[in-house]
């Protein structure tokens, strides 16, 4: 990281020249303030349409908001009614687990494939590479909306192409399989969905991070006679570990908070057992009209994510991207 | 010998990983081409045989279609002017001057960008019928901001600590003042990271799907995306025009896509794109 001499901007007045100088301090002075000003508006904005929404997102949570509070434009305070609905519900609870265990699994298999094809991006040769490499930007390019509906085509019951290659390759009788029908394979697709997605992200991102690896020191270790998987945990993994850290953090944020594909794939009415955390909020707020039941779910989920979101900030700081 | 055999092993595992990623994206392209009764067929054929363009004219004959890319231009548009703009000045305050709680106001932004917009949708929606602001554009643009504004702070910001501070010194050594400098030595050096944050933005506005969902309930008015949602719960599903629909719809991200990735990618490292 190439840190930049952290002179202050007035250094560079020419403050030798005496006649500039009464000059010099008034604009000094002056320019305490341009900073500020500069980032007024964006601030501004920012307060607008992000702390206010998530300061009312707090307050709703705390009232009952229905079809009739929201004609009027008001609502009614209840305390910590919300909270001990949701988390007197056995379905919340379900819906908790499921959306844990699903983004767990998602947030593994995208670290593991991404990090396994930046592996092999760095052993490849240059035109295998560039191939690879653009394929894995054109997939990264694709819109989440657009990935749902192929993907839903391809696993189709009845047309699907993946049912046919599964059936020529003799994995099984998979003619007029229905995926959706059970919600364990309905999820594998929903999770093959979102991590076919992510992979390029972190597979570009560690393979960026693996060109970064010093070759002395790996040339080193290999002279004492390490193996490759050595040399992994022990050079690369260390060397890596903020990438990590900050890739996993995000994968966690991300895949947590799953609508689209859920929504999507389930024509715009998920069944119960396909409820994630976001589906779940969504739908007891714009379906069933309890915007505040539907905040206090959101608010948890703003809540655990933030657990996750300090430690990515944290790492931020650690590898100095704030400070420069 | 055995070098060259594992040389040959990766090159095709590689292929392999390859052909795997790209296939949905290829079985999409060659549906889009196909005629009806090879889409319906038990045993797909691989290339479409005869190929046609009809899906794509059902696609863009269908009802509101072409209104839907006018509302997706227009507020792609509107948003990223104003992103840029205010983002620019605030990347400039971040990254060419030293001012107290310049650090607090960096880790704001980041953490700002991991708060989960699923969960701002509830007030956000709240707010925007009190101003009756729903079914309206507008909204939809306001509430855009909220994640395009801080994601071009952030990045707008790295390609300006990537210009060397010691240029503008130089500069303004030579005898140019402040302003002289940025208008000659910053801009045009900062210019390219502007072109590829507007378009990155550009493409998180059009790949939007959930607050146009919820915002856009008249049909004349839903943006591109959520017009392609639309397509599989009318009547069955139309799988040829709707992947002559989806491959339109992912056409200018694609274009866009390959030509800034690579300047973008440390923007995404700092959490900058949602998925």
């Amino acid at each position: 990281m190439s840190q930049a001499p952290s002179v202050p901007p007035t250094i560079a007045e020419p403050a030798l020249v005496p006649a500039r100088r009464r000059r010099g301090l008034r604009v000094r002075v002056g320019r305490g303030a341009v900073p500020y000003l500069l980032l007024a508006p964006a601030v501004a904005v920012i307060a607008a349409v992000l702390a206010y929404p998530l300061y009312l997102l707090g307050a709703l949570s705390f009232q009952q908001y229905g079809l009739f509070e929201l004609i009027r434009h008001e609502g009614v305070w209840i305390g910590l009614d919300n909270y001990s609905t949701i988390l007197h519900d056995s379905q919340f609870v379900d819906v908790l687990l499921r959306t844990v265990v699903f983004t767990a699994a998602c947030v593994t298999l995208t670290m593991v494939f991404g990090t396994l094809i930046a592996l092999l991006l760095a052993q490849l040769g240059s035109v295998m590479r560039l191939l690879l490499t653009t394929g894995l930007v054109l997939v990264w390019a694709m819109p989440v909306v657009v990935a749902v509906n192929l993907w839903i085509w391809m696993f189709d019951f009845e047309f699907g192409v993946v049912n046919y290659l599964l059936t020529e390759l003799g994995v099984g009788d998979f003619i007029h399989h229905d995926w959706f029908e059970n919600s364990l394979t309905g999820f594998a697709i929903i999770g093959a969905i979102v991590v076919w997605g992510a992979i390029p992200f972190v597979a570009i991102t560690v393979f960026a991070g693996l060109t970064q690896v010093p070759k002395e020191l790996v040339e080193a270790a290999e002279l004492d006679g390490a193996g490759p998987g050595r040399i992994f945990r022990d050079i690369t993994v260390p060397i890596l570990k903020p990438i990590f850290v900050i890739l996993t953090s995000l994968s966690i944020i991300w895949d947590f908070q799953v609508f689209n594909q859920v929504w999507i794939a389930r024509g715009g009415q998920p069944a119960e057992e396909y409820f994630l955390m976001a589906i779940y909020a969504f739908v007891e707020s714009f379906r069933v009209q309890q915007y505040g039941l539907g905040s206090a779910i959101a608010v948890l989920m703003v809540a655990t994510l933030l657990v996750v979101t300090f430690f990515y900030i944290r790492e931020m700081v650690r590898i100095g991207e704030v400070e420069r | 010998m055995k070098r060259r055999l594992r040389r040959v092993g990766v090159n095709v595992l590689g292929l392999a990983v390859f052909v795997v990623m790209v296939f949905p994206v290829f079985w999409m392209v060659s549906t889009a081409f196909k005629e009806p009764f090879e889409i319906l067929s038990f045993t797909p054929e691989f290339l479409p045989s005869p190929a046609t363009l009809a899906n794509f004219e059902n696609a863009v004959n269908r009802p509101n279609f072409w209104s839907s890319v006018v509302n997706s231009l227009i507020v792609v548009v509107a948003v990223t002017t104003l992103s840029i703009v205010l983002a620019f000045l605030a990347a400039l305050a971040l990254a060419k001057f030293r001012f107290r709680g310049r650090a607090a106001f960096v880790v704001l932004i980041i953490g700002v960008q991991m708060v989960p917009l699923n969960a701002l949708i509830i007030p956000l929606y709240i707010l925007l019928s009190r101003a009756g602001q729903v079914d309206k554009l507008t909204g939809v643009i306001v509430t855009y901001l909220t994640f395009v504004l801080p994601f071009c702070v952030w990045t707008l910001r790295g390609f300006m600590l990537g210009v060397p501070r010691e240029l503008e010194e130089a500069a303004m050594v030579d005898g140019s003042t402040r302003f002289g400098a940025f208008v000659r030595i910053l801009l045009p050096l900062v210019a390219p990271g502007l072109v590829a944050t507007s378009i990155f933005a550009f493409i998180q506005v059009w790949n939007e799907f959930i607050i146009a969902y919820v915002l856009l309930q008249s049909q004349e008015k839903h943006t591109l995306t959520v017009w392609l949602a639309s397509f599989t719960t009318l009547r069955g599903t139309e799988w040829g025009p709707l992947m002559a629909a989806a491959t339109l719809t992912a056409l200018p991200v694609v274009a866009f896509f390959v030509l800034v990735h690579r300047r973008i990618a440390f923007g995404l490292t700092a959490g900058a794109v949602r998925g």
